[in-house]
C-alpha cells in the first residue's frame, strides 16, 4: 500500500472529509475527545449529519445545538459528574432547533457494531439487549440463533461511518499516529469507516515506541492534523489534565437557548484552531 | 462472594461517628461500601456507586477490584474521580483495555463479581430505567443520558447491588422504559432470557435496605438505617418491615469528606 494520511492544517481537512448529511463519528471515551475538530464542523456550518459517538458530552451538545446534526446514533448521552447535555434534550424533547432522530444502543452493542465495521462483517454477535427496551426502538439489533447451538444471541448491525474523527498525543511526519492511556473505541472507529481524520497533540521526527500505545498506521488513516490542546476541556495523558470546571460551567450555557446562542456566535468568530 | 446480609453488620468495630454527624447519603454509601466484600471485583460507575467503593478500598476491603467501564481495571485512584475516565483512573490500574475488550472479555462472561448500578426509576423487581420519562420515546417529557454499561452489567456481572435515593418519583409501579433488567416479571424471567448473572440481591436506599424475596422476586425492605423507621423506608406498595435489623451507624473512618 502505497497510500499515506496527508497532514494538513484542521479546517482544511474537515472542508475536504465532512459533507452534508454524511456519517460521522469523533470517538474518544472520556480521554482524547475530539473537541476541536467538532467545533471546526460546526464552524463550517455542516448539516443533515448523523452524529455517531458511544458517550455523546458537551462537544455533541454543541454540535446538536448548533444544528449540525438530524440524527445521533448513541449509547449514553450525558455530561459525566455533572448531569444532562441540555442541547441534546432540548433537540429530543421539543425539536429545537432541529429534530433529532435517534438510535440507542448500550456501550457493549454500539462499540461491537464498530468491531464488526472494523472487521469488514456485517453485523457483530453479543450477548446483550435481551428483556430491556432498547431492541424495540432500535433498528440496527436482532436476536438471531446460534448456528451450531441453536443459543439464542443479539446481532448488531456493523458501523460504517462516512468518517472517523479520533484525537491522539502524536504522529510523525509520514502521518502514523500513536495514542496511549484509555484508548476507548477509536481504533476500530478508524478501521470501521470510509475516511478518516487523527488531530494530534504535536507532531514529532521519531515516534518513540511505548508499550500499549495503540499505532495508527499512516496508511488507514486520510488526513493528520496538528492541534494541540484539541480535545480541551477533555484531557491528553501525559499531556494536560481534564477542565473539571469547563464541564461543570457548560451546564449553565447548555440550560439556556440564548446564553448557548452567545456561545455559538463567539465560537464563530473565533479563527479555527491551528 | 455473599456479604452480610443489609450490611447490617458493623465492619470494623471501630468508633462510631458521633449521632448526626452524617447525612443520609453518606448512610447510603456506607451500607453500598459495607455490601463489598475484599478480594471481589467491582464494576463502578459514576456518583454514588464510585464514592462506595472507594469507600469501600480505603476501609475494609483493600484488595477490592475496581473496574471503570472507560478501561481501568484494579483502579485504586487517591481521590475520588469525577468522571468515569479521569486520568488517575488509567494511571493506577493493573491493567488499562479497549472498550471492545471490557465488555466482550470482562463483563459478558461473568467475570466481574458485583455490578452497582443506579436509575432514575426502579419497580418492585428491581427493573432499572435511566432512558426515557413520561411521553413517547421519541418525545419523551425527561430524555435522560441512556443506557451506557448498564444492561450488561446487569446481565453478566456476578450480582448487582442498586443504589437510589427513595422518592415517590424512583420507586414506581412500572418503569417506564426497561434499560437493565433486573428480576423481570418475577420468578424464573432471568433465566428464559438467558441473563446470566444472580441479577439485584441488593438496594441501597438513604432510608433502608430492599432485598429481593426468594421466592417472588419482589422487594421487600429487610434493614433501617439508624432514626428511620419502616413507614419512611418501604417505599409505595412493598413489603417488610426490616425485621428489627437496622444498618449500624457509619464509623468515624468511613465519614470522608
Amino acid at each position: 500500500m502505497s497510500r499515506r494520511a496527508a497532514l494538513s492544517s484542521l479546517p482544511e481537512a474537515i472542508a475536504d472529509l465532512v459533507h452534508d448529511g454524511d456519517t460521522v463519528a469523533l470517538e474518544g471515551f472520556t480521554h482524547l475527545i475530539p473537541v476541536a475538530a467538532g467545533q471546526e464542523i460546526i464552524r463550517q456550518g455542516r448539516r443533515g449529519l448523523t452524529l455517531v459517538r458511544l458517550t455523546p458530552d458537551i462537544v455533541y451538545d454543541q454540535l446538536i445545538g448548533a444544528g449540525c446534526a438530524r440524527r445521533l446514533v448513541f449509547s449514553w448521552g450525558g455530561n459525566p459528574g455533572v448531569g444532562s447535555l441540555h442541547r441534546f434534550r432540548d433537540a429530543v424533547e421539543n425539536d429545537w432547533p432541529v429534530a433529532l432522530e435517534l438510535e440507542e444502543h448500550s456501550h457493549a452493542g454500539l462499540a461491537n457494531a464498530y468491531v464488526a465495521g472494523a472487521s469488514d462483517l456485517p453485523f457483530a454477535v453479543l450477548r446483550g439487549y435481551a428483556g430491556t427496551d432498547l431492541p424495540a426502538h432500535t433498528a440496527g439489533v436482532r436476536t438471531i440463533a446460534c448456528p451450531f447451538t441453536g443459543e439464542r444471541l443479539t446481532a448488531v448491525r456493523a458501523l460504517r461511518p462516512d468518517v472517523a474523527i479520533v484525537h491522539a498525543q502524536r504522529a510523525d511526519r509520514e502521518g502514523n499516529v500513536q495514542l496511549w492511556g484509555l484508548t476507548g473505541v477509536q481504533k476500530e472507529a478508524v478501521l470501521a469507516a470510509e475516511r478518516s481524520l487523527a488531530t494530534v497533540e504535536e507532531v514529532v521526527d521519531e515516534l518513540e515506541p511505548r508499550p500499549n500505545a495503540v499505532v495508527l498506521p499512516s496508511w488507514v488513516l486520510t488526513r493528520v492534523a496538528e492541534v494541540p490542546g484539541g480535545a480541551h476541556p477533555a484531557y491528553a495523558h501525559d499531556y494536560y489534565e481534564r477542565d473539571n470546571a469547563a464541564y461543570r460551567a457548560w451546564d449553565a450555557v447548555s440550560r439556556d437557548r440564548e446564553a448557548f446562542g452567545a456561545w455559538l456566535e463567539a465560537l464563530r468568530a473565533r479563527e479555527a484552531v491551528a | 462472594m455473599s456479604a452480610p446480609v443489609g450490611g447490617a453488620a458493623a465492619v470494623g468495630g471501630g468508633a462510631a461517628a458521633p449521632a448526626g454527624d452524617w447525612t443520609a447519603d453518606e448512610m447510603m454509601s456506607v451500607a453500598a461500601a459495607r455490601a463489598l466484600e475484599d478480594g471481589t471485583s467491582c464494576f463502578v460507575g459514576i456518583g454514588l456507586p464510585s464514592t462506595a467503593a472507594n469507600l469501600a478500598r480505603r476501609t475494609h476491603a483493600p484488595r477490592l477490584v475496581l473496574v471503570y467501564e472507560a478501561g481501568a481495571i484494579g483502579a485504586k485512584p487517591a481521590r475520588l474521580p469525577l468522571s468515569i475516565g479521569d486520568g488517575i483512573l488509567a494511571e493506577t490500574a493493573d491493567a488499562v483495555v479497549g472498550v471492545p475488550e471490557m465488555f466482550n472479555y470482562w463483563v459478558q462472561p461473568g467475570r466481574i463479581d458485583v455490578g452497582f448500578l443506579g436509575a432514575a426509576q426502579i419497580d418492585r423487581f428491581a427493573n432499572l430505567n435511566t432512558t426515557v420519562i413520561g411521553g413517547d420515546y421519541a418525545h419523551p417529557k425527561v430524555r435522560l443520558p441512556g443506557a451506557g454499561g448498564a444492561p450488561e452489567i446487569a446481565a453478566g456481572c456476578g450480582e448487582v447491588i442498586v443504589i437510589v435515593r427513595q422518592t415517590p418519583r424512583s420507586f414506581v409501579e412500572r418503569v417506564d422504559f426497561v434499560t437493565s433488567v433486573g428480576h423481570g416479571r418475577g420468578p424464573g424471567d432471568r433465566e428464559r432470557l438467558g441473563l446470566r448473572g444472580r441479577g439485584p440481591v441488593r438496594v441501597i436506599t438513604d432510608l433502608g435496605v430492599l432485598e429481593p424475596d426468594p421466592d417472588t422476586c419482589e422487594l421487600v425492605l429487610t434493614a433501617l438505617h439508624p432514626g428511620v423507621d419502616a413507614e419512611q423506608a418501604r417505599p409505595a406498595r412493598a413489603r417488610g418491615d426490616g425485621g428489627g435489623a437496622m444498618t449500624a451507624p457509619p464509623e468515624r473512618r468511613e465519614v470522608v469528606r
